[in-house]
């Protein structure tokens, strides 16, 4: 394996030896299509480009390669699917539908699963896929939010990636109501309706987006082109968008021995990041194929046909709008008519306002945190979550939000599973999602401020080692021992931001200072986000402590004592070294030889 | 006779047995349960008198002495042998403890005990009768249709796949997965608990018949994608997800990553 170089983008010396056939034919290939395309300047400039290494760098990695396997096994599937909402009578092999009247589009579906060869598997694994692109997408936007990658300058690519969560969404939606089974029926209802909700405009839109009344005859066609066109083009334009952004402006990385912020430390494209991408891919690839053939998913053949006047208990959608059904859920049934207007509040709020305000606080999040902590450098080396305790408790706060309204989501689930009362249960989680985020902020902000605690600890005396020994005195110490270098860098690359100075309501000639509201604000923000920071020693402080614990680690248990005991029982502790005495106890050894 | 002693300690013999004695159990097993209900259904005198002390011992504490009802059980008047044969047959009655709904549990009678009470019960006024086997026929019935009726009258508790589903304070529609085609039959002309009745006016018993066609098709039916997961639909597919397929994929990346040192 090769040693990881600092970023040095240059393929090396391309000459061939003369003999080589390989090579030789290799170098002729190479040749041959520079002359044509000029190439090789271009891949000779990226081939060798640098990559750090971590392994939550690769959950975006997931979320692309998962993409790739719904595009394939999507193509496969618009062969056989049909988007007609045009009535037909099933005549296909699953025998409990036979004779029943469904959409040409269930039927199509119902083909791909029983009379398509390899059509259940492909369509599980499109399922599959789909699930775990989206999972990918928010555990890759965690990895980033925690880590402050979202910091200046890529501000731009975090709000790319924000789109790309909505447009995943949006694509996942579109195909789950696209087999025109009992589920997606229901969930295009609500989706109805929320569309309804919207206060003056709410049943034209409804009625713009059906074509008319519900269900109509157009919502499979139009949801049809939205997820095998539209969503899909966009995602992949904002990918390629989103991936050139990581390679013009490079990846980002953890501070670490050698690592600075206008640096990049890791392995070079070609060859160790083609090895590791592509065989990752394959490893995403066969665990998607592997449960696309063990696991059903969605059998569509048991929940039967949508029609608007049938609904099936445990209607659900998929775990990605699971919040928004959640959210749903768990609203207090208000309703308000305002001039003649009814405004369904139970709706709109949840799930029209809250989405609302989570994905544009996502959205305008860097810009925010940049504003209120005055921090306007680059930034190329990513943040421990501990070292922002802030960020760290807000990023917890949303997941915690996040997950009560998942669950909620899943009520009737819960509720049946673990024997509970649904109102009760209800009105447990409609609690928790006002109490629980503070909570879940506060808890999250004094484990990072107590993990910081014991980096700086850790910095001023070493860490400790868990040899204890006795002091001649008697006083029992711990050794501590000095960090190693990987360790050293990495707690010692914390950076300190300074809390911004309170502004002044006039100037010393009394003229009054009219952005006064704006600055006490954004000074008391700043309070509220680095307020409570422990701060890093100085790194004088540093190298003596380092320099102590490496002194401690010196001190050892003598063989003196136990042989002189009977001689000189001086004191109550034995000795440690008496002078003229060898120091150590390689010394002593040494010295009886 | 020779033929036999000769052979009668041959190790085959014993597997004969075993197919000759669990042949027999099976047929008369069948006999017996299959002869029951119609047998419960006539109700002889010394059947009703058996029934009634076994009510009074069983039963009054909460129905009442003449099964009037009290504060603490509904009047069984009028309630008819297909309740009490669904009621303690499925074992939710005598009630355990009290809660949100009587829950299914092994029962406490036997055959002859339930058929007792069950006459006892309908001689008291007339209610629905315990389905005669002819009823419960549903061989040949179109269980597409059957599967229609289902998403319309019974998906929207039972749910889709007939795995049950919850209902408001603590109460549920138990999951069809176990019934029996005999339980079915009852609970929809009794409709039990928070059931609704579908009586033979409203729901023809040859609709009866292809529904419990249905449940028996869903209750037989193989799961042609592989592993099930309940058929609770997308909870549990995305409990999976995160659970299973998620940890495998970030193992997968720390193992590549670990590599890299």
């Amino acid at each position: 394996m090769s040693n990881p170089t600092v970023n040095t983008n240059s393929l090396g010396d391309s000459e061939t030896k003369a003999g080589d056939p390989i090579e030789k034919i290799g170098g002729a290939t190479a040749t041959y299509v520079d002359q044509r395309l000029g190439s090789n300047r271009f891949l000779g400039r990226n081939l060798g480009k640098v990559f750090p290494d971590h392994w939550s760098f690769m959950l975006g990695e997931i979320a692309l390669y998962s993409f790739i396997v719904v595009l394939l096994t999507g193509t496969y599937l618009t062969l056989f699917y049909n988007p007609s909402m045009a009535e037909v009578i099933y005549d296909g092999s699953y025998v409990p539908l036979k004779g029943v009247h469904m959409s040409d589009a269930y039927a199509s579906t119902l083909n791909i699963s029983f009379d398509v060869r390899g059509g259940l598997l492909i369509r599980q694994m499109h399922h599959w896929a789909a699930l775990i692109f989206v999972a990918a997408v928010a555990v890759h936007m965690f990895r980033v939010f925690f880590t402050g990658a979202f910091r200046k300058p890529r501000e731009f690519n975090w709000i790319v990636g924000v789109a790309l969560t909505a447009l995943a969404l949006g694509a996942g939606f579109t195909g789950y109501s696209l087999p025109d089974d009992l589920l997606s029926g229901t969930g295009l209802q609500i989706i109805r309706g929320i569309l309804q909700s919207i206060p003056l405009v709410g049943t034209w839109a409804a009625f713009l987006v059906f074509g008319g009344e519900f269900p109509g005859d157009d919502i499979i066609p139009r949801l049809y082109s939205a997820h095998i066109l539209l969503i899909p083009g966009l995602i992949l334009a904002l990918i390629t968008v989103h991936l050139m952004m990581v390679w013009t402006q490079k990846h980002t990385q953890f501070p670490g021995p050698g690592r600075t912020n206008d640096n990049v430390v890791g392995y070079p494209l070609l060859p160790v990041y083609m090895a590791k991408a592509g065989g990752f891919f394959f490893v995403v690839f066969g665990i998607i194929a592997l449960i696309g053939g063990l696991v059903t998913i969605n059998p569509i053949w048991i929940f039967g046909p949508y029609t608007p006047d049938q609904v099936t208990a445990g209607t659900q959608p998929d775990w990605y709008i699971g919040w928004l059904d959640g959210a749903l859920r768990l609203m207090p049934n208000w309703e308000s008519v305002i001039f003649g207007f009814t405004f369904s509040w139970n709706v709109l709020i949840p799930s029209v306002i809250i989405p609302g305000i989570l994905f544009t606080g996502l959205a305008l999040y860097p810009f925010l945190e940049a504003w209120a902590t005055g921090d306007k450098r680059e930034h190329n080396l990513l943040d421990r979550p501990r070292n922002a305790p802030v960020r760290t408790g807000i990023g917890v706060m949303a997941i915690v939000f996040y997950g009560i309204l998942w669950i909620g989501g899943g009520n009737d689930i819960v509720a049946t599973a673990f024997d509970l009362s649904i109102n009760s249960l209800s009105w447990t989680l409609r609690i928790m999602l006002i109490i629980a985020p503070p909570i879940a902020f506060v808890i999250t902000k004094r484990i990072c401020l107590g993990l910081q605690r014991r980096d700086r600890d850790k910095l001023l005396h070493g860490y400790e080692s868990g040899r204890v020994l006795r002091l001649p005195h008697g006083e029992f110490i711990e050794v501590h021992l000095p960090l190693n270098e990987k360790e050293l860098a990495v707690i010692s690359g914390k950076e300190d931001l300074r809390v911004l100075p309170a502004p002044a309501k006039a100037d010393p000639d009394g003229v009054k200072n009219k952005m006064y509201p704006v600055q006490n604000l954004r000074h008391k923000l700043s309070v509220f986000f680095l307020g409570d920071n422990i701060e890093k020693p100085s790194q004088a402080e540093i190298d003596a402590g380092q320099a102590h614990a490496a002194h401690g680690a010196e001190l050892e248990a003598p063989l003196h004592e136990y042989e002189l005991l009977d001689q000189d029982p001086v004191g109550h502790g034995g000795v440690l070294h008496h002078p003229g005495m060898a120091k150590t106890n390689q010394e002593q050894i040494d010295q009886r030889q | 006779m020779k033929f036999l002693s000769a052979r009668r300690r041959n190790p085959i013999v014993a597997l004969f047995l075993l197919v000759a004695a669990l042949g027999l159990t099976g047929i008369s097993y069948s006999v017996v349960t299959t002869a029951k209900p119609a047998e419960a259904a006539m109700g002889s005198q010394t059947q009703v008198e058996e029934g009634k002390k076994l009510y009074l011992e069983g039963c009054s504490s909460c129905h009442g002495m003449d099964a009037e009802g009290t504060l603490n059980g509904p009047t069984l008047i009028g309630a008819g042998a297909a309740a009490v044969h669904f009621q303690v047959a499925t074992g939710r009655m005598p009630l355990a403890a009290p809660g949100a709904q009587a829950v299914a549990k092994d029962p406490i009678y036997n055959v002859d005990e339930i058929a007792a009470m069950s006459a006892y019960i309908a001689s008291l006024a007339p209610g629905p009768a315990i389905p005669t086997a002819e009823d419960l026929s549903y061989e040949g019935a179109d269980q597409a249709k059957g599967g229609e009726l289902f998403r319309i009258n019974c998906a929207q508790c039972h749910q889709a796949a007939g795995g049950g589903g919850a209902l408001t304070q603590g109460k549920y529609a138990p999951s069809l997965m176990s019934a029996t085609p005999q339980e079915i039959y009852e609970a929809m002309v009794t409709g039990p608990q928070s059931m609704p009745v579908f009586s033979n006016e409203t729901l023809p018993i040859s609709e009866k018949q292809e529904i419990t066609a249905y449940i028996m098709a869903l209750q037989d039916a193989p799961s042609p994608g592989g592993l099930a997961l309940g058929r609770l639909g997308p909870v549990v597919e995305g409990l999976f997800m995160w659970v299973a397929v998620f940890t495998a994929l970030i193992a997968a990346a720390v193992w590549i990553g670990i590599k890299a040192r």
